[in-house]
């Protein structure tokens, strides 16, 4: 199963299948009269544009680095390693540009020049960043692919059916909301043990109460309206008032729960990491080498780059979600943005 | 009243249940007592250690019968000893509360008069470039990682500029200011992003009301129906958000408490959490569930005093 997973091929189908997910979802959104009007509100606002454009950016340099091939020696190479993968790696730290490493007595000269500089371990802190984006969004899409459905669900059925549905989900909720979430996710992750996977489940157990909340907020409201008196005067069964009438109409602000959800748990990330339960040692993240970050702060001379270039790279994403989201509350919300 | 807060805590009792059966599930089903021991003890204990380690504490016994003891333990606040230090877990809290409240009292309250004011000052001006670039500042400072914040402002303020101490933490008076200044400023910066726009929103949302067009119209000044009317009305949706994030300041001093060497609750709970101190973390878990909920009830009896509008039946 997990060879399956890790295999070249597979990775390369996953890939396809995101952004054919993405593809269709922007079709199917295109026909739709609610988000045609959201798009022309969107498209004049042009901070929520180029954020738009930067989210995009990332989410290529994450597929590139997924993207694979096999080499002629029996390994994988990824798309990304054509473009950066050439850089030798050296002994230990070396700064921005520097042309000897980073040492007191007699400093090597480089291999080759390195933009940002190297790590502990002589890595190249640029490409380090740039493989680091790979695993923000492979947990950003695991958790989301946990939680959305969850929260969609459950917050739809108890606005929908109220009554025992809606007690049991509330307290379902509420008492998940309850334990602080960082506790919930530490305990989780050091039962079920470290790795993308368990830290993905955890994130997703605690992000679908707001979501559901939300959910369940807005479906009381719908249930209200007319349409679906009408819809269930004329005999439509609940199923198909749930996924014809309901749906459609709480699926913007589940998009806009994703977009600023996402931002959450790329922050979320860093705090694992730091915590020690985080992205496991050795897999390029930008919550590990923020981590390493603060004990090369102290160090004489100071080494600060790997720092940096995290955080710059962390910050450009979660600020440009975090924008967008904005954006996109504007466009189906008018009056209220 | 008082009938209220009764009927509230008697609904808070299953919910408090609950918490203490995930984490009953958590560490004592999902967790084998073998894995447990293995993390306590180490690798390299032999397996006679682990077996007698596990029949001290009562891991071999039927479930059931753990639970009903836990709960029990639970309900009358006996947590029992850590299993690293051995310590009273009872004394271990008490003595790090002090800590923890020293910074996040002063944090909290800074924080919240800083973006008050702040969100204030934005809709005084609102719909201008001022306002629009301070969003967008507020936006940039919520996208920045916790983590970072600690790690940029102990590097300039006690690194490089040697205003504070790196790290550490004494009860000796004026002295103790000195440790829990620069936690104190990151604290109140940390959130201050996310608080300044929800602020804005609260005080946008009274600005359309009628009374503040009756205040304008007879003739007070824009900046005294600010300061006193939009402020006090919004004051009510103010204290639902804020008094519902108490119990989460103190979680979310568990990184400062960390960095800083602080030895409150945070830190107490950081180290459990690299050693796998069990103990420590549950009762961690269930203590601030139970602040949180009773935080949720100071909440709606607090939204009842502020508005004389809203009864409690």
């Amino acid at each position: 199963m997990e060879a399956l997973f890790t295999h070249w091929l597979t990775q390369n189908l996953l890939v396809l299948a995101g952004f054919s997910l993405i593809a269709w979802m922007l079709w199917s959104a295109s026909h739709h009269e609610r988000w045609r009007r959201a798009w022309l509100r969107f498209r004049s606002d042009r901070g929520g544009i180029i954020a738009l454009v930067v989210v995009g950016i990332y989410l290529i340099l994450g597929a590139l680095e997924v993207l694979s091939f096999p080499t002629k020696s029996g390994g994988t190479r990824t798309v990304l390693d054509l473009f950066v993968g050439g850089v030798p790696a050296e002994k230990s730290y070396s700064a921005p540009l520097a042309t000897r490493l980073l040492s007191e007595a007699k400093p090597d000269p480089v291999k080759a020049t390195h933009l940002l500089g190297t790590d502990a371990l002589g890595k190249d802190v640029f490409v380090e960043t740039l493989k680091a984006c790979k695993t923000a969004l492979i947990i950003g899409g695991l958790t989301a692919a946990i939680y959305i459905p969850l929260g969609t669900l459950f917050g739809i059925l108890a606005g929908y059916f109220r009554r025992r549905v809606d007690d049991l989900i509330q307290y379902v909720y509420t008492t998940l909301a309850s334990i602080p979430t960082i506790l919930l996710l530490v305990a989780i992750i050091l039962v079920l043990g470290k790795g993308l996977g368990t830290m993905s489940f955890a994130l997703g157990l605690t992000a679908w109460v707001g979501l559901c909340r939300l959910i369940r907020g807005e479906t009381l409201r719908q249930a209200e309206r007319p349409y679906i008196t009408a819809a269930r005067a004329l005999g439509q069964s609940h199923w198909n008032i749930i996924t014809r009438h309901i749906l459609p109409n709480v699926l913007h602000l589940v998009v806009i729960n994703f977009v600023l959800g996402f931002s959450g748990i790329v922050l979320a990330e860093s705090v694992l990491s730091y915590l020690g339960v985080g992205t496991p040692v050795g897999t390029p993240s930008w919550g590990n080498m923020i981590d390493s970050g603060r004990s090369e702060l102290s160090r004489d001379p100071m080494v600060w780059w790997n720092l940096v270039s995290a955080t710059v790279a962390l910050f450009g994403l979660v600020l440009s979600l975090n924008l967008v989201g904005d954006s996109l509350r504007r466009a189906f919300d008018p009056k209220r943005g | 009243m008082l009938s209220y807060v009764l009927r509230r805590l008697l609904y808070a009792v299953p919910i408090v249940l609950g918490v203490i059966a995930i984490t009953f599930l958590l560490f004592n089903v999902l967790q084998t007592p073998q894995a447990a021991a293995t993390l306590v003890l180490g690798p390299k204990a032999s397996q006679q250690a682990r077996a007698e380690w596990i029949k001290n504490r009562g891991l071999d016994k039927p479930k059931s019968e753990q639970f009903v003891k836990h709960v029990k333990n639970m309900a009358t606040f006996n947590f029992g000893t850590s299993w690293k230090s051995g310590r009273e877990l009872n004394e271990v809290f008490r003595t790090g509360v002090g800590p923890s409240l020293m910074i996040t009292i002063p944090g909290f309250l800074a924080g919240l008069i800083g973006g008050v004011g702040l969100a204030l000052y934005q809709v005084f001006v609102r719909n201008s470039l001022l306002d629009r670039s301070i969003t967008l500042w507020a936006v940039a400072l919520m996208s920045v990682p916790t983590v970072v914040y600690i790690i940029f402002l102990q590097a300039i303020g006690a690194l490089m500029l040697n205003y504070f101490p790196a790290s550490g933490f004494d009860w000796r008076g004026l002295e103790t200011l000195k440790f829990v200044a620069l936690p104190i400023i990151i604290m109140a910066v940390v959130n201050l992003g996310s608080d300044v726009r929800l602020y804005r929103t609260i005080f946008m949302e009274e600005i359309t009301q009628d009374y503040v067009r009756t205040a304008l119209a007879k003739g007070l000044s824009s900046g005294h129906v600010l300061g006193v009317h939009v402020f006090k009305n919004g004051l009510i949706a103010l204290i639902t958000l804020t008094v519902g994030s108490l119990p989460a300041l103190i979680t979310g001093s568990l990184l400062i408490e960390n960095f800083f060497g602080i030895p409150g609750l945070g830190n107490v709970l950081v180290l459990a959490i690299g050693t796998g101190d069990q103990p420590v973390v549950m009762a961690s878990v269930y203590l601030g569930s139970l602040l949180y909920i009773a935080s949720l009830i100071l909440t709606d009896i607090c939204y009842a005093l502020a508005d004389p509008r809203i009864r409690l039946s």
